[in-house]
């Protein structure tokens, strides 16, 4: 149990006859990245919700620290850190208002207080900006300030919905080498995106779709024991090849990437490249065949069924 | 045509989500429909069953007629029975009754001497609501022919009038501390309401929700800046009253603050309730006037209670307002303590305790 920061069995939460989220088994170990990848309304805001108590469970089980959810929902609130999807300090406030008001609501005292907001100023790289209202940051600047109001109590646990959909590549980056030392520091951390690069840095990572779990491992496992091969096509007249390729039965997903099509094949066919030759007529001699490693984004296609 | 296009499809937005936000269109409907019926019947200038008192010193057949007399002409209602003058002043600066008729030991002598023509008694009146003096001053020369007396058409009034508190009559001593409850009101519901309604609106609660702020924390924390907003607005309007408009003062600050208090507190409470019901600041505001509106015209600010039916009278005491316009009247201009307005001072605290146990109930750490 001590190296299991959460545990949530059978999780089920209903709004009206909508299944957010379907009996979802989750186990997260202490110190490392877990993310949840999956589309929009995929159920991974409302699950981070029902993690955190914002939300209340129709049925299933949580036990967050040790503690379990909702009935223990007060004694979990000093011990874990959410960052909300959208915004949600004070933007007529300044930074350090910000900062001082989550201070005092976690009962950091006077001089912790103090000595706790100039590192996370200076750890954050917002020292210069600290009399400015929080309305006037930049995206990256916001979301380093949400990051630091999030973690300001030290917690054990943070919750991260979404936290760089607003921010671009760059400050994306910068802000995984903060979770990196957040992480390396004991704390663990659940954090919800989109965004295939992101996910790709999690230790490890869930798949969901429509409130369901359809994967579970570490991104390099996830990548090497995905259910198909993927075969990169070049050359002329790719839209018309691409609904010949769908056509057939061992063909799971065909995506144009520019001037390639990037097309999974079933595992069970044993020589994809041969096999496509065979099967397609479309298929010129002018076409370039390659069987090519998979990427993060062939798995969650595979997950989430996708045959666009 | 595009231009009455593209006007009919902002137009046609705007029903489409007007009618998604029930409760802005409920107010749409309600609050016209509401108070029309409610004004239409309180707003009503004909005084009856003005709550008086009696010192009865002849106690005789005399007195008794002049006493039925009075009682036939349905302005006044006898509450109030006084052994002594000095008993039923203090009636009427705790506000038990509006005023007091003073019959005299020798009603009998000056009702058979005629020709001195001197008036039979003494009507106390408490001139602190001008329409409830103005009605009772009609009285002055009704006549009697239960006495048989002779001397008419009168050369002189039957009843002597006193007015205490407002002797030259004038409306800003009435409106100026009526003129402060309808301004608490408007502020401390719309302060609050918003307040907490624009967190909501902004997303700030989600984060507050996670963290070990609880939700009565989160209310008190709200409510005392807006206890000392009030307090600062007593000040102004009290003292613009007093040096502008000559409004006098008579009571104690203590008694004058700690009545507002107890209006201020009632007044955020309902405001925090607002907050838990309304989505959006929109809402939060028109629920502030479906409560304002009522509190101007039933509190007894512009009307008096005592012109108002039955229903009316029930909706105004569940008002705070109403309790608040009688007690600052009370204290302002009577010098009377909280202490002898029990019922209203008892009423505002109830209020308070049970709207915030409501508000704190309704207001629970999730999203659900």
């Amino acid at each position: 149990m001590n190296n299991i920061a959460i545990e949530a069995r059978e999780l089920t939460r209903r709004f009206g006859s909508y299944i957010a989220v379907n009996k979802l088994d989750l186990r997260i170990p202490r110190g490392t990245i877990y993310g949840f990848l999956g589309p929009n309304g995929s159920g991974k805001s409302t699950t981070i919700r029902l993690l955190t108590g914002l939300l209340t469970p129709d049925s299933g089980t949580i036990n967050i620290l040790g503690l379990q959810l909702p009935a223990q929902a007060e004694q979990l609130r000093t011990r874990i850190g959410y960052m909300t999807q959208k915004f949600s300090l004070f933007g007529d406030l300044t930074l350090q208002e910000n900062l001082q008001f989550i201070g005092r609501i976690y009962g950091l005292g006077r001089s912790v207080m103090k000595q706790r907001i100039e590192e996370l100023l200076t750890l954050y790289e917002l020292a210069d900006r600290r009399h400015l209202l929080a309305d006037e940051l930049s995206g990256g600047q916001k979301q380093r300030l949400a990051l630091a109001a999030a973690t300001i109590h030290k917690p054990e646990l943070l919750f991260l919905d979404e936290p760089t959909s607003a921010v671009d590549p760059e400050n994306r980056r910068d802000f995984w080498e903060k979770l990196f030392d957040l992480s390396d520091s004991g704390t663990t951390i659940l954090v919800s995106t989109h965004y295939m690069d992101e996910a790709e840095r999690c230790h490890y990572l869930a798949i969901l779709e429509a409130g369901v779990k359809r994967a579970d491992d570490t991104p390099q496992n996830l990548m090497a024991n995905m259910d198909a091969n993927v075969v990169e096509i070049s050359g002329p007249n790719l839209r018309q090849l691409k609904q010949q390729l769908l056509q057939l039965g061992q063909v799971k997903s065909v995506a144009q990437q520019g001037v390639q099509l990037r097309v999974l094949v079933n595992r069970a066919v044993t020589d994809p490249v041969s096999q496509l030759r065979r099967d397609c007529v479309a298929l010129q001699p002018s076409h370039q065949l390659a069987l090519v490693r998979p990427s993060l984004e062939d798995v969650f296609v595979m997950c989430t069924g996708d045959r666009s | 045509m595009g231009f009455f296009n593209r006007i009919a499809a902002i137009t046609l937005k705007e029903f489409r989500q007007l009618s998604r936000d029930r409760l802005t269109f409920g107010m749409v409907v309600m609050i016209p429909l509401i108070q029309l019926l409610l004004f239409g019947y309180a707003i009503n200038n004909n005084i009856r069953n003005i709550n008086i008192g009696l010192v009865d010193e002849a106690r005789s057949f005399a007195s008794r007629s002049i006493v039925d007399a009075v009682r036939a002409t349905q302005v006044v209602n006898i509450v109030r029975h006084y052994p002594t003058v000095q008993e039923a002043e203090a009636g009427i600066t705790a506000g038990e009754v509006r005023a007091v008729l003073v019959l005299p030991a020798n009603l009998d002598q000056r009702a058979a001497n005629a020709s001195q023509s001197q008036p039979l008694g003494q009507w106390l009146i408490d001139g602190s609501d001008n329409i409830v003096s103005s009605a009772l001053l009609g009285l002055r020369n009704m006549p009697l022919q239960e006495l048989q007396r002779s001397y008419l058409p009168q050369a002189s009034p039957v009843f002597e009038a006193v007015l205490y508190f407002n002797p030259e009559r004038r409306t800003p001593v009435n409106i100026v501390p009526g003129l402060l409850a309808v301004i608490l009101t408007m502020t401390m519901i719309l302060f609050t309401a918003t307040a907490i309604v624009r967190e909501k609106e902004r997303g700030n609660i989600e984060l507050l929700i996670t963290t070990p702020l609880r939700s009565l924390e989160l209310m008190l924390g709200k409510i005392i800046p807006f206890i000392l907003i009030g307090l600062a607005q007593m000040t102004i309007i009290l003292m613009l009253g007093h040096f502008v408009f000559d409004v006098p003062i008579n009571g104690r600050p203590i008694q004058i603050v700690g009545a507002t208090l107890l209006f201020i507190a009632a007044s955020l409470t309902l405001g925090l309730i607002i907050s838990t019901i309304a989505k959006t600041q929109l809402q939060a505001m028109q629920m502030t006037v479906f409560v304002l509106l009522p509190s101007i015209l039933l509190s007894g600010f512009l009307f008096p209670y005592e012109g108002m039916p039955r229903p009316a009278q029930y909706i105004a005491e569940a008002l705070p307002a109403t309790h608040f316009v009688r007690m600052i009247r009370g204290v302002v201009l009577r010098d009377a303590g909280l202490d002898n307005m029990r019922a209203d001072t008892g009423f505002l605290l109830g209020f308070t305790l049970v709207g915030l146990v409501i508000a704190t109930l309704k207001f629970k750490k999730s999203l659900d």
